[in-house]
């Protein structure tokens, strides 16, 4: 059976018809939807870890007792889980082991750009890189199989544009694999420095003959063309070369670390120019030309961005094609949606002028105009730490003006630990959680907060207030967002406060709740003065209409979900429901 | 469906919109249509960050065999455009006689609802310069059907009137 599927949906797939039994994940994008498709299978069990170290670390485990695991990130993910990836290279595996990254080009949904093919070489594990959803699905396969013949970790290395375009994947059958069981083995799971010295020598050993598999794994293979230009590449480069190139000589690479240098050898002698295509950074050029082999790379390719099939001819192109001058358009940045529950503190921060140290979510959009109101972000959990280091730097005066702001399930990802430090030291932070019950950026996965599991069943609910009580912290206060006077007040009370204050503000992601009916202007008493702009709700705009002298504000009933955050700013009260509002 | 051989060349269909306007379920269905007829297919899409009543774009592509996920800028064959700001703003994609479907509308990016930068005048003009334009009342249409949310169906029956 044959399926339209895209490259997490492969995955997925993949570690099932694998005999996968243990998965876990941090949603991220371009990862999320593999573990949500996952939790469709019931003969893998599945989990929403808090952090991507965590859910290696659980895979890891998993893998120790004899059972094959799966462990899926984007690629700062493995930034956060690099402490654990480095050392289960040492220790090897028991049950076959596979880290997903999907690395994000073109950073359509991140903070970096970074190439995750450099912590395979890193940390000595091999790479897989498919270049479409079938061999998506084919290499997590080989992952297990590979992991469990050479006693090691696998990276199945993904980008933006494996995991989110879907082809046609032929479905196949499960094949249970057995649970081995646990047998204590101390000199390969207890890496202290004398068994951690043993398994050094091990890796280095492991990788010579996984380079050997790498010359004959099927995969990388030769498609021979004209001889004139030889093209070695890999992953979603290979389609981009394929068409751009349809006559050139191909040589694809699946397994990429370690690389099949023999087989490389043969392909240069053979064509009588060569060009390494690859996207981002230039790491098969780089081990290519430390063969000895000249060839054309990033030198003519972009390094920066999302490869794409123009930039590909357009690097390889005789003549500058001339610029068709592009049309004027306004840009159309995402934005926090009307009624969210995230805008109203978002307000409330830039009247007060304060400065927000912030994270990564959603609510990371509260920096853009008109809200304009976070000031830092650098990876999950900073904003707790970075304010922390500023009051340091400019003293508790300045903390009386510095929040640190982040979303609930960034808290327990990795703002947990910031807080305890901050309450240890004795700072005077202040720290804004904003509770929407979800992981929303991410497309809504379920964490701690929320109390329910990966598959929607009922755990056990840790609240954020909770912790911060139980670690210290004396101010800590659950807040509605939507009203704008106990926000503003919360915030004063917690500005003023000398030690670590925590103000979880709650209330449900807007997408999540079934709207209320929408608000409309009465133009009798709108006297067009842009108050209620100053939120930056895409349901409100302001026209100006013939034979009116001052412009007029206007709800877009069709976006409006009855927040009620506008008419708590108009001094007008111009803004009026027309239909009766559901109590 | 039957596969119709006749067709040797891929197919590039770009569908652009508003994030939230069910634009990735429209290239589902385009896909699953072509997957049915027979066809290899390939979508790209992106998530995340870019959706959230930002600018979307999704790359559809049917043949015999189809290589890249992307669309090369310069040879879209249709345009769906679920908002005329958006066919704009992709209109790189276009070449001289791709079909271009547009419903009829409006949507003000933050930009302008702040009064930091104009909504462009006469998009159609810009857009018929660059190739066949059917401008389509295709969220009146469906408000008239009951529900605003089969936009994206709407419009892609305009489409199937020229596969």
């Amino acid at each position: 059976m044959r399926s339209l599927l895209s490259g997490n949906e492969a995955v997925a797939r993949g570690a099932w018809e694998a005999g996968c039994r243990v998965a876990a994940a941090y949603p991220g994008t371009p990862s999320t939807e593999i573990l949500e498709n996952i939790t469709k299978y019931p003969e893998i069990n599945a989990e929403w870890s808090i952090n991507e170290k965590v859910a290696l670390e659980v895979a890891a485990g998993a893998s120790f007792a004899g059972a094959r695991a799966l462990v899926a990130m984007k690629h700062v993910g493995l930034n956060v889980a690099a402490d654990p990836f480095f050392t289960m290279g040492y220790s090897g595996v028991t049950g076959g082991l596979v880290v997903v990254s999907a690395d994000d080009p073109g950073m359509w949904s991140s903070q970096n750009e970074q190439d995750n093919r450099h912590y395979g070489r890193h940390a000595k594990v091999p790479i897989l890189e498919p270049a479409d959803s079938s061999e998506a699905k084919e290499f997590t396969k080989l992952c297990f199989e590979i992991s469990e013949r050479f006693d090691t970790p696998v990276l199945l290395r993904l980008t933006t544009r494996i995991c989110h375009s879907s082809c046609l994947v032929d479905l196949g059958k499960r094949k249970e694999s057995e649970v081995k069981g646990y047998v204590k083995d101390i000199k390969k799971r207890l890496v202290l420095p004398a068994h951690a010295r043993a398994l050094h020598l091990v890796v280095e050993e492991r990788l010579k003959r996984i380079a050997d598999y790498s010359e004959v794994f099927p995969f990388n293979k030769i498609e021979w063309g004209k001889k004139t230009l030889g093209i070695i590449t890999s992953g979603v480069a290979y389609q981009y070369a394929k068409e751009v190139f349809p006559d050139a000589s191909i040589l694809k690479l699946s397994l990429t670390h370690p690389i099949p240098e023999k087989m490389i050898k043969r392909f240069a002698r053979r064509v009588s120019r060569i060009v390494v295509v690859e996207e981002g950074d230039p790491i098969l050029e780089t081990e290519i030309k430390a063969m000895g082999i000249r060839v054309t790379g990033k030198d003519k390719i972009p390094l920066c961005g999302e490869l794409s099939p123009e930039i590909l001819r357009a690097s390889f192109a005789k003549k500058r094609e001339k610029n068709t001058p592009k049309a004027k358009v306004p840009p159309r940045p995402p934005v926090l949606c009307p009624g969210c529950p995230h805008r109203g503190v978002f307000y409330v921060f830039n009247k007060l002028k304060l400065v927000a140290a912030g994270d990564i979510g959603c609510y990371t959009l509260g920096a853009l105009p008109p809200l304009s109101a976070m000031d830092t972000c650098v990876c999950m959990g900073a904003s707790v730490t970075n304010a922390q280091g500023m009051e340091k730097a400019l003293g508790p005066k300045f903390s009386r003006k510095l929040v640190a702001v982040l979303g609930d399930s960034t808290f327990f990802h990795s703002g947990i630990t910031g807080l305890v430090n901050a309450v240890y030291n004795k700072a005077n932070l202040n720290l804004v959680i904003l509770d929407n019950f979800t992981t929303a950026m991410t497309g809504h996965q379920p964490h701690p907060g929320t109390g329910r599991l990966a598959r929607g069943e009922q755990g056990k609910r840790v609240a954020p207030e909770d912790i911060a009580r139980g670690c210290g912290v004396e101010l800590v206060k659950v807040v509605n967002p939507n009203d704008l006077r106990s926000t503003e007040e919360a915030l004063r009370e917690a500005l003023d406060y000398e030690g670590t204050t925590v103000l979880v503000f709650r209330r449900p992601c807007a997408l999540l709740v079934k709207p209320r009916p929408p608000y409309a202007i009465d133009p009798e008493q709108c006297n067009g003065c842009r108050l209620c702009l100053r939120i930056g709700c895409p349901a409100i705009s302001l026209i100006f209409p013939g034979g009116r002298e001052k412009p007029l504000a206007l709800v877009d009933e069709s976006l409006c979900v009855g927040c009620g955050l506008c008419v708590q700013l108009c001094q007008r009260n111009a803004i009026i429901l027309t239909k009766v509002q559901d109590a | 469906m039957r596969k119709r051989n006749k067709r040797t060349k891929v197919e590039n269909i770009v569908i652009c919109g508003v994030g939230g306007q069910g634009i990735i379920l429209a290239s589902d269905v385009l896909c699953q249509m072509a997957f049915l007829a027979g066809y290899d297919v390939k979508k790209s899409e992106v998530h995340g960050m870019a959706q959230r009543g930002g600018s979307v774009i999704t790359h559809v592509r049917f043949g015999n065999k189809v290589y890249s996920p992307l669309i090369e800028k310069g040879s879209c064959d249709y345009m769906l455009a679920f908002e005329k700001l958006e066919a704009l703003r992709y209109s790189e994609y276009l070449k001289k006689n791709t079909d271009i479907i547009v419903d009829n509308r409006e949507i003000p990016p933050m930009s302008v609802l702040v009064g930091d930068a104009e909504y462009p005048a006469d998009v159609e003009g810009t857009l018929t310069k660059s190739g066949t334009l059917h401008l389509i009342d295709a969220t009146k249409i469906a408000m008239e059907l009951g529900n605003r949310r089969v936009v994206n169906i709407v419009l892609l029956g305009v489409l199937s009137k020229f596969l």
